[in-house]
């Protein structure tokens, strides 16, 4: 029977709600790792029992749980509790949080610098893993975007990291800035046509393609205009929120940026806006109906002030036409004195027909719809802040 | 056997109740009680100190009768009472937050 699975990943923890196919009825279990904030939590396509979460603290720093049963128990890659906790040949386990950019003369480059809010240059310091990326075809093989943004890549199931420094080492590192969330690798999406090819976006940065697994990267900014910077078409430096693409068109990609709604039918070769009709054009996540390409949604929040649904009112905006044209999907979500925001990774969708959407708030809301998003429903309602959402399908 | 105190979350990554006991090889130090920790916990490695540094992370704070040590050198000789096992080493999340 089929069913989905909602991770959602919390400022003091992370809950997973499940339901049938449904999606009437829901159980919520939860808070894993209480008081640590977790990030985000994704499940391999290629298993639906392995799930990977990030889970982090100023005081604690960053830690990596896995689940190989589908969320019911989790241990730290490498250290399962009861094993040994030393290697056959005496070596400490406990690898799975360490992630160190690579400044091997291999490899690596020097740990250079990135531009610091007041403009001065800043060296990179690990501070956090934002996203976690489980590969299309091997549960072993996950993607982990960091803060100070950086890609690293695990191909052991997250015993072990090791960076993927062609990014960082790309040659515009020194301008790239932090947003006020920090500067955050936060999008990674695999193209399923060619899983050599990834895109990534970065706040502040912009968005960056491999078409080689990782070894060389290249910005794909064109197109993008942001006033904020002091050239508003440079090559990179743009607060890029959100990109999303659909797995069976992966060479059109849709975006939420600081101000603009952006899409590219050329792999982000090139970009224009779409933004249309929406109240606001300032947004955090973005993405892309199951079963129709040219279905996305979006959340508008009011950019220049306040950071809150405009008016007060919760809305949702659907294009079917793959932008410019938008309508408000409003019913079951609150209309007036709501003053909560969407964030970027807070937003996903279920494969089931009709598609399922569910999206969390800052407010502790996690609200989903089985009908593509025209009526929705709260599943649970006073969650701490939701930070991300993800969606498994189960059949 | 030295004691040491952990905070509430890295007891829950250990899954330790209490104190811990460690034995230490040579002088008692913050390195060589928290080299020993991580040895026996290694799920707690990178927590408490940088894993490229190993430099305390700036939230936890090192407490040992009644003083703070955590401005310490990290190859200082811990209090005698701690050496002897008679006072705990704390190590302690810094107040900050909600």
């Amino acid at each position: 029977m089929s069913g989905v699975r909602v991770l959602v990943g919390t400022r003091k923890g992370a809950f997973i709600l499940t339901a049938d196919g449904k999606r009437q009825r829901w159980d919520v279990s939860g808070p894993l790792f209480s008081g640590w904030e977790i990030y985000h939590v994704k499940g391999s396509p290629a298993d639906p029992n392995r799930l990977y979460a990030s889970q982090t603290s100023g005081w604690f720093g960053q830690i990596i749980q896995r689940s190989d049963d589908g969320g019911k128990t989790w241990h730290q890659p490498g250290t399962p509790p009861g094993e040994p906790t030393t290697t056959p040949q005496g070596w400490p386990k406990g690898e799975s949080n360490k992630f160190v950019y690579d400044t091997s003369s291999e490899t690596g480059k020097p740990l250079t610098t990135h531009q610091w809010y007041d403009g001065t240059q800043h060296p990179w310091e690990f501070k956090r893993v934002w996203h976690l990326e489980p590969s299309l075809d091997d549960p072993d093989v996950v993607y982990a975007g960091v803060e100070d943004a950086a890609m690293f890549r695990s191909t052991d199931g997250g015993k072990t990291w090791h960076e993927l420094a062609g990014l960082r080492g790309h040659g515009t590192g020194s301008r790239w800035m932090p947003g006020a969330g920090g500067m955050g690798l936060h999008s990674i999406l695999i193209d399923p046509s060619d899983p050599r090819r990834l895109f990534i976006a970065i706040s502040a940065a912009g968005c960056f393609r491999t078409d080689d697994g990782g070894r060389t990267w290249k910005p794909i900014n064109r197109g993008l205009h942001s006033q904020y910077i002091p050239d508003p078409t440079a090559e990179v430096g743009h607060c890029v929120h959100r990109i999303a693409l659909h797995r069976e068109r992966p060479r059109v990609l849709f975006m939420q940026k600081h101000f603009d709604v952006m899409r590219s039918d050329d792999a982000g070769e090139n970009w224009h806006e779409v933004s249309g009709n929406l109240p606001s054009d300032f947004g955090f996540p973005i993405d892309v109906h199951a079963h129709e390409p040219d279905t996305v949604y979006v959340v508008p929040i009011q950019g220049d002030s306040g950071r809150f649904p405009p008016e007060g009112k919760l809305r949702v905006f659907r294009s079917r036409t793959g932008g410019n044209e938008w309508q408000p999907l409003t019913k079951g979500l609150p209309q007036e004195h709501c003053y909560v925001n969407v964030l970027r990774e807070a937003m996903a969708v279920d494969r089931l027909d009709k598609c399922g959407v569910y999206f969390g708030t800052t407010g502790g809301q996690v609200y989903g719809s089985a009908d593509a998003g025209d009526t929705w429903t709260p599943i649970v309602r006073d969650l701490p802040a939701v930070l991300s959402v993800e969606v498994q399908t189960l059949s | 056997m030295i004691r040491v105190v952990l905070p509430y979350h890295l007891r829950l990554l250990a899954s330790v109740n209490g104190e811990v006991s460690l034995a230490v090889e040579g002088r008692a130090t913050q390195r060589s009680v928290l080299d020993a920790l991580e040895a026996r916990y290694p799920m707690l490695r990178g927590t408490i100190r940088d894993h490229v540094t190993g430099r305390r992370r700036a939230l936890l704070r090192f407490f040992a009768c009644a003083e703070d040590l955590s401005h310490e050198e990290p190859d200082a000789p811990l209090p005698e009472a701690v050496a002897s096992g008679a006072e705990p080493f704390f190590v302690v999340g810094a107040i900050a937050g909600g």
